[in-house]
């Protein structure tokens, strides 16, 4: 079931939350407060929650997404939960890697593979 | 605010903007930016380089030059031309000690929110220098550059 949000669009898939964004430049630091805050709803709302982010809308980012990212995946670790990645483009991967953040993330090329990634609660 | 003569731009080249210390309002110089390095011919990974640093050294600006202060300003000085773009960025801060700051990538950081906005300026960028302060930053991003 869909649910409306102003940046973040979330279908389910077996019980995974599916996050896509709805913006191409979101995760700038205007937005990102407000994105960081919907995530972290969503992750407290759900223990244990699967949430997988799908960035192929995504072909910009900042810092201050990354630190938001981190903090998310601290939660989810917290909640016993998971997080995934998928649809990274190269020029954002590439973010990832000078950062050395692609060693804290579980990144893969596309939604079908993270999805087959998640373990069951 | 002159640039540095390693940058190979000339101070009477540089576009002059001041603009209110907020996001927002830096958005339009940013585009403007953008606009003349598409105009120029630059490729989607050098515009995406330098919105990127740019980006950072205005949030930078913003957050702890000027302290989130929205009564304070970010001075802006750029020149683009067909082999490089040259961009300044100035706060009305007090300027900070870049050696005092950790390596985001070491192991007992990576887990750090913040932090990582000077190293990605550093990455993405040819050239990036301060002023001594601190409160001025000039970026410098030529057309083609070797591998790193």
């Amino acid at each position: 079931m869909d649910q409306p949000s102003s940046h973040l669009k979330i279908k389910r898939a077996d019980g995974i939350a599916v996050v896509e964004f709805a913006d191409r430049k979101i995760l700038e630091e205007l937005s990102i407060q407000e994105i960081g805050e919907e995530l972290m709803r969503l992750v407290e709302s759900e223990p244990g929650v699967r949430l997988l982010l799908n960035f192929r809308n995504v072909d910009h980012l900042s810092s201050a997404a990354l630190g938001m990212l981190i903090t998310l995946n601290r939660r989810v670790q917290e909640q016993k939960g998971q997080l995934k990645l998928s649809d990274i483009n190269r020029q954002i991967y590439e973010v990832f890697k000078i950062t050395k953040l692609n060693r804290l993330f579980e990144i893969y090329d596309t939604a079908e593979e993270a999805l087959a990634g998640f373990t069951r609660p | 605010m002159r640039p540095p003569p390693d940058f190979g731009v000339r101070d009477e080249e540089l576009t002059h903007l001041v603009v209110p210390s907020d996001l927002r309002s830096a958005k339009e110089p940013e585009e403007q930016i953008v606009s003349e390095m598409i105009s120029h011919g630059y490729d989607r990974d050098t515009i995406f380089a330098l919105r990127l640093a740019l980006e950072e050294a205005i949030t930078n600006a913003i957050k702890h030059g000027n302290r989130n202060d929205p009564t304070k300003h970010i001075h802006l000085r750029y020149h683009v031309n067909p082999d490089r773009v040259v961009v300044m960025v100035r706060d009305e801060g007090r300027g900070f000690r870049r050696k005092s700051l950790p390596d985001p990538t070491a192991d007992e950081n990576l887990q750090r929110a913040g932090g990582r906005g000077l190293m990605l300026m550093r990455s993405y960028m040819t050239k990036v220098r301060y002023n001594r302060v601190g409160n001025e930053v000039w970026l410098l991003k030529t057309r083609k550059e070797p591998d790193k």
